[in-house]
C-alpha cells in the first residue's frame, strides 16, 4: 500500500466485498477498482443490486454482516498526507478518520439525524468531538457551518429539532454536519434521491460550490444519469457487482463504450429523440429482462443475457475491464464495435 | 395523442375540487384548493408536482378512496361526488388505480391468481374456468405467463410486480385509470417497459389516464395534457407540446429548469427556486407560490390569481404571465 498518486485521496483497487452464508455466496462487489483524484467528483452509478452501495459501505467500514471484504485494497490519504487502508482498518482506526477526515452523508436525512436533540447540538458534537474547543466555540461553529449551507435565519434554526425542518432543510443540516471538520473526503449516498427536484438542484448546486470552497473531494453514488451529469468529473458505471464502465463525464454522455451504459440513457424519456415531430410517441427503448440475482450470474458477461450486441462468445469468459479510448474503460468484447 | 382525439368529449370533468383535512389542534390542511381540469376520453392528463402540491389527494379523492370536501366530478355524465356508497360501489368498477409501490400494494400471502381474482369478485364475475382464463388472459395482457399466476408476489422483481398491479387495475375492464407514480420505484431499465406497457394498454383498450407524477421527462413523453399544480392549487395546464416547449408559470419555468439533463455540456449555471413548499396548513395569501417566485410583486399577495385560458386550451394562473412573456 505504498504508490499513491500525489493528487489521488482514494484509491480503490480490486475491492471484493462478499456475504457469505452457509448456503451460498452473493459477490456483491467483485474486483472494484478505481481512483477519486484530489478536489473532485466520482460518481458511482448503478441501479438496485449493481453493489453501488456496498461499494460506499465497504470504504467507511459500516458493512453489516454477513457482508465482510474479501480482499483488494481501498487506500485514503489522509490531510498529512499518511496513506491509509480502509480495507484493513478496524473500528479504532475508524473512528479516528470518519468525520474528521472522511464524511458521509445520506439517503434520508431523518434517519441520520438524532431527533432527540437540537441540530445545533449535533452538528457541535461533531466540531467538539475532533476539535478541543469549548461548548461556546463549538455552537460558533456550528451557527457558522448552518450559514455554509445557506439555511435562512440560521441562528433561529440551530435550536430547531430535525423534526421541525423540511427535508431539503434537514439535507443541509446533514452536510453542515459532515463539513463542520473539513474533511477531505465527502461520501454522499443517494443524497437528493428523496428530495423533490427543485430541492434537488439547490443541494447539488450547494455541493458544488461547498467542493470550490472547501475543496474536498466527494465519493458521489446515484442511480440518476442527471444527477451524474450535474455533479461529477468522472463517472464509475457498476452492473452485478462489477464496473463495466470507466469515463470522464462529458465523453461518456456524448459516446458510450459499455451497452448497458448505453441503454440505461437510451431508455431515460427525451421528447426530443421519443416525440415523433406530430407529438405521437415512439416505444421507448427499453432494456429487456432484469438484473441478474448476484448468487447466480451467467458464466460469460453478467449483461449478456439483455444485451443486443450479444454473440456467442460473450457466454463463455467474463470479459476484462479495458482501456476503450483515452481515459476510457469498458467490461465489452465488442466495446469497439458500439 | 393526434388532433382526431382532440375532438372528443370529457369523460371526466373536475370542476372546484377541494380537500381539507382537519390536523391535529383543529387545524385545517388545505391539501387541494380550487382545482378544475378535463379529461378527455382516450387521452392521457399528467398530474405533476413537488410533494406536498396535493396531486396525490386530487388522484384520490377523484376515486372517492378519500371522500372530497367539495367540488364536482362528473364522469360520462354523473357527478360522481354526489353518489351514494351503494351507486359509487358500482361505478368504481368504471375507475381503477395503479399505486406506485409495488411492494408494499400486494398482499404478500395471496397468490397472483387471487389477488387479480379478488378483483374480478369484486364486480361478481363468475367462478370457475371462466374465471381462470380471464387471470391469464391478463397476466398474457400485461407481458407475464398465465403459470405466473401461481406465484407469490415476492417471487417477482419490481417490474413485474408493476405489471400484476396493473393487471389487477384492468381486470374490471375500467374506462378510467388513475396511475400514481407508477415507474418512481422501479429501476431506469424496467421503468421503460412499464411506460411502454402502459402507453400500449392504453392505445389497444382505449384506455383513459390520469398519470401521478414527479418526474417531468416521463410525463412530457405519455401525457396529452398536463396539470401543474403546487400547494393544492393549478398553476398552468394545458396541451403537453404548448407548457414544454411554451411554459407561462413561473413554477412550471423553475421545474423544467431544475429537472436534471443527462447531458455534462448544458449544466445549469443557476438554482431558480429558492427556499421549500410552504406549509398547507397556512398557506400564503394571494398566489400561492408568491413566497418562492422570483417575480412576485406586492400585488400577488393581495388575491388568488384567476385561472386564465390563452387559448388552445392552456390555462395559467399568474397575475404577471403578461408582462412576463413579453419581457422574455
Amino acid at each position: 500500500m505504498t504508490d499513491l498518486a500525489p493528487d489521488t485521496i482514494l484509491s480503490v483497487r480490486d475491492l471484493r466485498t462478499w456475504f457469505k452464508t452457509k448456503r451460498v455466496t452473493a459477490k456483491a462487489v467483485d474486483g472494484v477498482t478505481f481512483d477519486l483524484k484530489r478536489g473532485q467528483t466520482l460518481a458511482v452509478v448503478g441501479e438496485s443490486g449493481s453493489g453501488k452501495s456496498v461499494t460506499s459501505l465497504s470504504i467507511m467500514g459500516l458493512l453489516a454482516r454477513p457482508g465482510a471484504i474479501e480482499s483488494g485494497e481501498a487506500l485514503f490519504r489522509d490531510s498529512k498526507g499518511a496513506a491509509h487502508d480502509l480495507a484493513r482498518m478496524g473500528p479504532r482506526g475508524f473512528r479516528k478518520l470518519r468525520g474528521k477526515e472522511i464524511a458521509m452523508i445520506f439517503q434520508e436525512p431523518m434517519t441520520s439525524l438524532n431527533p432527540l436533540y437540537t441540530v445545533g447540538d449535533q452538528i457541535g458534537e461533531m466540531i467538539a468531538l475532533h476539535n478541543d474547543v469549548s461548548r461556546d466555540e463549538a455552537r460558533k461553529s456550528a451557527l457558522d457551518m448552518l450559514r455554509h449551507v445557506e439555511i435562512p435565519d440560521a441562528a433561529n434554526r440551530l435550536d430547531d429539532y430535525p423534526h421541525q425542518m423540511s427535508g431539503g432543510m434537514r439535507q443541509r443540516v446533514m452536510i453542515a454536519m459532515a463539513l463542520s471538520c473539513n474533511p477531505s473526503l465527502l461520501i454522499a449516498d443517494e443524497p437528493t434521491t428523496a428530495l423533490d427536484v427543485t430541492i434537488q438542484a439547490q443541494i447539488l448546486d450547494l455541493l458544488r460550490r461547498l467542493q470550490e470552497q472547501f475543496g474536498m473531494s466527494i465519493l458521489f453514488i446515484t442511480h440518476n444519469l442527471g444527477v451524474v451529469a450535474e455533479i461529477a468529473h468522472e463517472v464509475v458505471v457498476m452492473y452485478a457487482g462489477r464496473v463495466v464502465e470507466h469515463a470522464p463525464v462529458v465523453p461518456l454522455f456524448a459516446k458510450q463504450k459499455h451497452p448497458y451504459t448505453e441503454g440505461l440513457l437510451a431508455c431515460t424519456p427525451n421528447a426530443e429523440r421519443d416525440l415523433d415531430p406530430a407529438g405521437e410517441r415512439k416505444a421507448l427503448y427499453s432494456i429487456p429482462g432484469t438484473v441478474p440475482p448476484i448468487t447466480n450470474l451467467p458464466p460469460g458477461c453478467a449483461f449478456e443475457p439483455r444485451c443486443r450486441y450479444s454473440i456467442s462468445a460473450c457466454t463463455k469468459v467474463p470479459p476484462q475491464l479495458e482501456p476503450a479510448g483515452p481515459e476510457r474503460l469498458s467490461r465489452c468484447l465488442r466495446s469497439a464495435e458500439i | 395523442m393526434s388532433a382526431t382525439m382532440e375532438t372528443t368529449t370529457p369523460l371526466l370533468t373536475v370542476d372546484g375540487l377541494v380537500k381539507r383535512f382537519t390536523g391535529r389542534g383543529g387545524k385545517t390542511v388545505h391539501a387541494v384548493e380550487d382545482v378544475s381540469f378535463t379529461i378527455k376520453r382516450g387521452t392521457t392528463v399528467g398530474l405533476v408536482g413537488e410533494s406536498g402540491s396535493g396531486k396525490t389527494t386530487a388522484g384520490r379523492t377523484l376515486l372517492r378512496l378519500i371522500e372530497p370536501t367539495g367540488g364536482k366530478a362528473v364522469f360520462d355524465g354523473t357527478d360522481i361526488f354526489a353518489l351514494s356508497d351503494k351507486d359509487m360501489r358500482a361505478f368504481r368498477q368504471r375507475m381503477q388505480i395503479i399505486f406506485q409501490d409495488p411492494f408494499s400494494s400486494l398482499n404478500p400471502r395471496m397468490r397472483v391468481e387471487a389477488i387479480i381474482g379478488e378483483a374480478l369478485d369484486a364486480c361478481g364475475y363468475p367462478k370457475g374456468q371462466q374465471r381462470k382464463d380471464r387471470v391469464a388472459e391478463l397476466l398474457t395482457l400485461v407481458g407475464l405467463q398465465p403459470e405466473h399466476g401461481r406465484r407469490f408476489p415476492h417471487e417477482f422483481s419490481g417490474g413485474q410486480r408493476q405489471r400484476i398491479g396493473i393487471a389487477r387495475a384492468l381486470a374490471v375492464e375500467p374506462e378510467f385509470v388513475v396511475a400514481d407514480e407508477p415507474v418512481s420505484a422501479l429501476d431506469v431499465s424496467v421503468q421503460a417497459q412499464v411506460l411502454n406497457l402502459l402507453s400500449d394498454l392504453q392505445k389497444r383498450l382505449g384506455l383513459t389516464l390520469l398519470f401521478i407524477a414527479h418526474d417531468l421527462s416521463v410525463v412530457e413523453y405519455l401525457c396529452d395534457e398536463v396539470v401543474v399544480m403546487y400547494l393544492g392549487r393549478v398553476m398552468e395546464r394545458g396541451p403537453s407540446r404548448l407548457v414544454y416547449a411554451a411554459p407561462r408559470h413561473p413554477y412550471t419555468k423553475a421545474l423544467l429548469a431544475t429537472a436534471p439533463i443527462p447531458d455534462p455540456t448544458r449544466r445549469r449555471e443557476h438554482v431558480p427556486l429558492k427556499g421549500d413548499i410552504p406549509s398547507p396548513i397556512n398557506p400564503p395569501s394571494g398566489c400561492v407560490f408568491r413566497t418562492r417566485c422570483p417575480h412576485a410583486i406586492d400585488a400577488c399577495a393581495q388575491t388568488i390569481p384567476p385561472v386564465e385560458d390563452l387559448g388552445g386550451d392552456h390555462h395559467v394562473a399568474c397575475i404577471r404571465h403578461l408582462e412576463l412573456a413579453q419581457a422574455s
